[in-house]
Order: C-alpha cells, then sequence, then structure tokens
C-alpha cells in the first residue's frame, strides 16, 4: 500500500477488490510502512484532478510540493506525465529564515521558468495557507498563467484556525488515499481562507469541485476555462 | 563400551592425513587466483576520479565511472554507469545508460536505463529516462521525463479510462466488467 499500486486506478479497482483504505478524514497506519512514515487519509478531488490529466496527451505536472520519490514513479512512470518539481516550501521557509517573508510575492512572480499554457496539472497542495495576501495573489496570478486551458488545479485548505509550524509532504499512495507525512517548517500557517477568498485569488480559474473533509480539509479542483484561457496572459 | 568406541573410531592420523592435504593444497592457489582476477577485472571495469580532480570539458567513457572530483562540462558514458559519488560535484549535461546520484549534480541528466538520486544527493536539472528513483531527503529541481513511461502511462490512461467510464447502454449480453454509470469519488 505505501507505494502506489501497478493500476493508475488502483483505488478504484482496490475497493472493488477489497483493498483496505481509511474512511474519510479517518487516519489509517500502514502497518507495511516504518513508524513515523505518515497517515493514510481519504482525498475526494485527487481522483477527479488524475482524471483530467490522463485525458490530455503527454501531460504536464506541476509539484509545488517538496519532491517524494513515489510521487514521481506514480505520475511519471504510471500516468506518463512530465513534472516539474518546484518545492515552494523550501523556498517559502529559506525566505522566513533569511528574514525576507515580505518578499515572497516579488519572488514568485519571477519564480516560475514555464510557458504560459504551457502546464496541464498543477499540485498546489495546501500551500497558500501559509503565506500572506500579497504573495498570495502573486502565486495564484503565476499558476494560473502557466496553466493550459482546460487544465486543473488542485488546492487544500485548511478551515481550523492553527498557527502550528508544520509542513505535510503528501504522498500518493492511489487515486483514493494520500498519505501525510507532517515535518517541521519554520513558516507558520497563515489564516483560514474562506471560499470567497480563495475564489478571489484565482479569479482566472473556476472551481468544479470542493469537497470538505473530516481532517478540517477542504479539497478544491479548479479548471482554467477555454475562455478565460484565450482572453490574456498573466495580469 | 568406551573401548568399543574407541575402536570403531576411524584412525585418522594415519589414512584421511595425506589426502586432505594435497587437496587444499592444489585448489587453493587456484581459488585465490581466480579472487584476484576478478577483483583486478572489477578495478578495470570502474575508474575513479578523485576528489581532489578538478575536470573542465567534455568526458567520453566505455567503462563505468565514479565521480568524487569536479567536473564541468558534459559527461557522456552511453552504455556505462556513472556514479557520483558523495563528494562528487558536477556542472555538466549528463548522458549515460544508468545515473546514481549521492553528490551534486547541476545539470541535465539523460539515461537510458535509470537515474537514481540517494539520500542527500542533490540534482538541479531536467532528467530523461524511463526510471527515476528519488530517495527521501535527496534534493531534487528540475523536471522529470519518463519518455517510456510515457507511452505506457497513455495506455493505462486509456485503460483506466475505460474502466471509470460508464458501460455503454448497447452492451448487449456480453458481460460487462464495469458495472455501469456510478458517482466515482464524491
Amino acid at each position: 500500500m505505501g507505494e502506489p499500486t501497478g493500476k493508475p486506478w488502483g483505488g478504484l479497482l482496490g475497493r472493488i477488490g477489497g483493498t483496505r483504505r481509511g474512511p474519510e478524514g479517518s487516519g489509517l497506519q500502514d502497518p507495511s510502512e516504518p513508524a513515523g512514515s505518515g497517515t493514510v487519509y481519504a482525498t475526494k478531488a485527487l481522483r477527479k484532478f488524475l482524471a483530467t490529466l490522463t485525458s490530455r496527451p503527454n501531460p504536464v505536472l506541476l509539484d509545488l510540493g517538496p519532491v517524494i520519490g513515489a510521487n514521481v514513479s506514480y505520475f511519471g512512470e504510471q500516468l506518463g506525465c512530465k513534472i516539474f518539481v518546484e518545492d515552494l516550501y523550501a523556498d517559502i521557509d529559506r525566505h522566513e529564515r533569511d528574514g525576507k517573508g515580505g518578499d515572497l510575492a516579488a519572488f514568485f512572480a519571477k519564480r516560475f521558468p514555464q510557458a504560459d499554457g504551457s502546464v496541464d496539472g498543477i499540485l498546489c497542495w495546501d500551500l497558500l495557507d501559509f503565506l500572506d495576501p500579497p504573495a498570495a495573489h502573486a502565486l495564484a496570478a503565476q499558476l494560473s498563467r502557466v496553466l493550459a486551458s482546460e487544465g486543473a488545479l488542485l488546492g487544500f485548505f485548511s478551515t481550523a484556525s492553527s498557527r502550528d509550524a508544520t509542513f505535510v509532504k503528501y504522498v500518493v499512495v492511489d487515486d483514493l488515499n494520500l498519505r501525510h507525512r507532517p515535518y517541521g517548517s519554520v513558516r507558520t500557517r497563515s489564516r483560514v481562507l474562506q471560499n470567497r477568498d480563495i475564489i478571489r485569488l484565482f479569479e482566472r480559474l473556476r472551481v468544479t469541485d470542493s469537497f470538505l473533509l473530516q481532517t478540517n480539509i477542504r479539497e478544491i479542483l479548479f479548471r482554467k476555462p477555454a475562455y478565460l484561457a484565450s482572453a490574456g496572459s498573466a495580469p | 563400551m568406551w573401548k568399543r568406541d574407541e575402536a570403531v573410531k576411524p584412525p585418522t592420523p594415519p589414512s584421511p592425513a595425506p589426502p586432505p592435504p594435497v587437496a587444499p593444497a592444489a585448489s587453493a592457489p587456484t581459488v585465490t587466483a581466480q579472487h584476484t582476477e576478478t577483483r583486478a577485472a572489477g578495478a578495470r571495469d570502474v575508474v575513479h576520479i578523485g576528489k581532489s580532480v578538478v575536470i573542465k570539458g567534455e568526458l567520453n567513457g566505455s567503462e563505468d565511472l565514479t565521480i568524487e572530483g569536479h567536473v564541468e562540462g558534459k559527461i557522456e558514458l552511453r552504455d556505462h554507469v556513472l556514479t557520483i559519488g558523495p563528494n562528487g560535484k558536477i556542472r555538466a549535461s549528463v548522458f549515460a545508460k544508468a545515473v546514481i546520484v549521492i553528490g551534486e549534480v547541476v545539470g541535465n541528466i539523460t539515461s537510458t536505463e535509470k537515474v537514481e538520486i540517494r539520500d542527500n544527493g542533490s540534482v538541479d536539472g531536467d532528467i530523461i529516462s524511463p526510471r527515476v528513483a528519488i530517495a527521501e531527503g535527496a534534493h531534487f529541481r528540475g523536471s522529470v521525463d519518463m519518455k517510456r513511461g510515457g507511452a505506457a502511462g497513455a495506455k493505462a490512461a486509456e485503460a483506466a479510462k475505460a474502466d471509470v467510464r460508464p458501460a455503454p447502454a448497447t452492451t448487449g449480453t456480453a458481460p460487462v466488467a464495469n458495472p455501469g454509470p456510478q458517482k466515482v469519488g464524491v
């Protein structure tokens, strides 16, 4: 269970075949994994995100989290994606350590070398929870810019107010489950983003699915409509 | 009893004594020689570039290579394994059959077989390889393109879509693996 199954839709097949999976929102410790390697939680939006990705020829994926070998194998080998790994969590922490947290907005504006509309899917994870409004807007603008027409963006947003200094590595177990591996960070969560805040952030994208999980995480899947993609490049 | 056992005991000193010493004596040199050859062959197959060595330019080879030093430019080992040791620092485009990174690489890596970034290994650049293994604790920034996986992935995606797609209404009498329209993931 720790490694992705040989089939990209192992979750569905697993469900049919009786693969053990945790109920939504409840953690499930896989005994085959070493202690401290994280807890498995159900995800609702990942499957839809993957469906968007696999419907495109030679999909290009942008992962904003730290590099995870299992995810690279899953998206690269099993789904045939070209993956860009841009660990923005490390960038945020580096800025915070250097006392340059206020420069993040300017940093994000120049951070992405990808061309406009060149990425089919973006794994944003819960990054925006850790950013102040100017940085969040700058990042959202860049992500909207690089996302291709009809491309998808998956974001997680905490609904519980906390100031914990913990980032999470999200390891794809299958299309229905993610292993959460917390690790220490310098930056703390900034604020709880309300729905309207999130929608304003991604004004060039449309929310196609939103799931509120028992883990106090809201999973939101965005899509870039063709009519907005052709409206112009970065604002 | 004591005496009988003693009597049954094989007369070890006289009879087996001559053959055993002869056998090991004859075989021992052969084994030693074989080991020496293996080591020699191994030593010939893998070339090491020590940590005090700095190379600027193009590095081609037809042997496995381990780099502990600094290399800038281009490294090409089309049919062999390149290992960047823990002290190795590479600023180069790398082409090899397999690449194992334990040190640092800045540059693009193209491999026909496998790229492995071990714990504490670091790669800043794009990787093109059918297989990529990245250990926990490794650093990587760039893109990964598993070219051979692309075709397989496309097939897998097709299969997945077929699996998820609702069964057509005109399936007739044949049994359908997919149980028909279903709400997936919600």
